[in-house]
């Protein structure tokens, strides 16, 4: 399990080679990337300003790499998250999980993106046209997470 | 008992502060007691951590409810509903 918070960016196939590298019982390897967009509640977003809680940013997300652990068969796990300054287009987040097969896979990972969006503590800062505006918590973010606790 | 405090992201803009350490009387026990002692410190305290606000808040860096008991020498930290990813 691996887990970095970092402003610069990252190369999602040097992360894949090295994730799977001299492992040959992984069959399936499942990745979401986030990136950020150039819209966001009607407004034009110039770019953004990501800030977390150094520390417990840390913690949750090793919680929420344990958890999927715990509850799929899955081998390797890797999350990186961006912080600072970022703009349209950019690569913001990384999940990246290996199995033997693509079912365990892609449950560890939508669960950890849908983890991580209601418990990791960053917070995001847009720029647009009227001015600079904290991004406000989605209800769809706490009813994706709310999900996996009735399966 | 002594309390280290944190704010983040728009608390801390609006408090106008990221972090003190604080002494709080016996009487307050818990997170929700913390934050009522702190609205009592008036204008912009109390518009920033009213109740009608969601915030989240984290007791030693891990996420806990309003009931939560406080503990001597812990890090409180308040901020609002996350949103990375």
């Amino acid at each position: 399990m691996s887990i970095r918070i970092q402003e610069k960016d990252f190369d999602i196939s040097a992360e894949i080679a090295a994730l799977r590298k001299d492992d040959p019982r992984v069959g399936a390897v499942v990745t979401f990337l986030g990136a950020v967009r150039d819209m966001n509640e009607g407004s034009q977003v110039k770019g953004m300003t990501l800030e977390h809680y150094p520390g417990m940013t840390e913690k949750a997300l090793q919680e929420i790499l344990d958890q999927a652990k715990a509850r799929w068969d899955i081998y390797q796990t890797l999350v990186i998250h961006r912080i600072g300054p970022l703009l349209p287009e950019d690569q913001i987040v990384l999940v990246v999980v290996t199995s033997a097969h693509r079912g365990e896979a892609f449950a560890a990972c939508e669960f950890i993106m849908d983890y991580l969006k209601t418990a990791a503590p960053f917070w995001k800062k847009e720029d647009t046209p009227e001015g600079e505006r904290w991004v406000d918590a989605r209800v769809a973010d706490d009813a994706a997470m709310a999900r996996w606790n009735k399966k | 008992m002594k309390l280290q405090l944190r704010f983040f992201a728009s608390l801390r803009e609006a408090l106008g502060i990221s972090q003190e350490v604080i002494t709080i009387p016996d009487t307050v026990k818990t997170i929700s007691d913390l934050r009522t002692h702190l609205i009592e410190r008036g204008n912009p305290w109390n518009e920033v951590l009213a109740e009608s606000k969601v915030l989240r808040c984290a007791l030693n860096q891990v996420m806990v409810d309003a009931n939560t008991s406080l503990q001597e020498n812990a890090e409180v930290a308040f901020f609002p509903p996350v949103t990375g990813g």
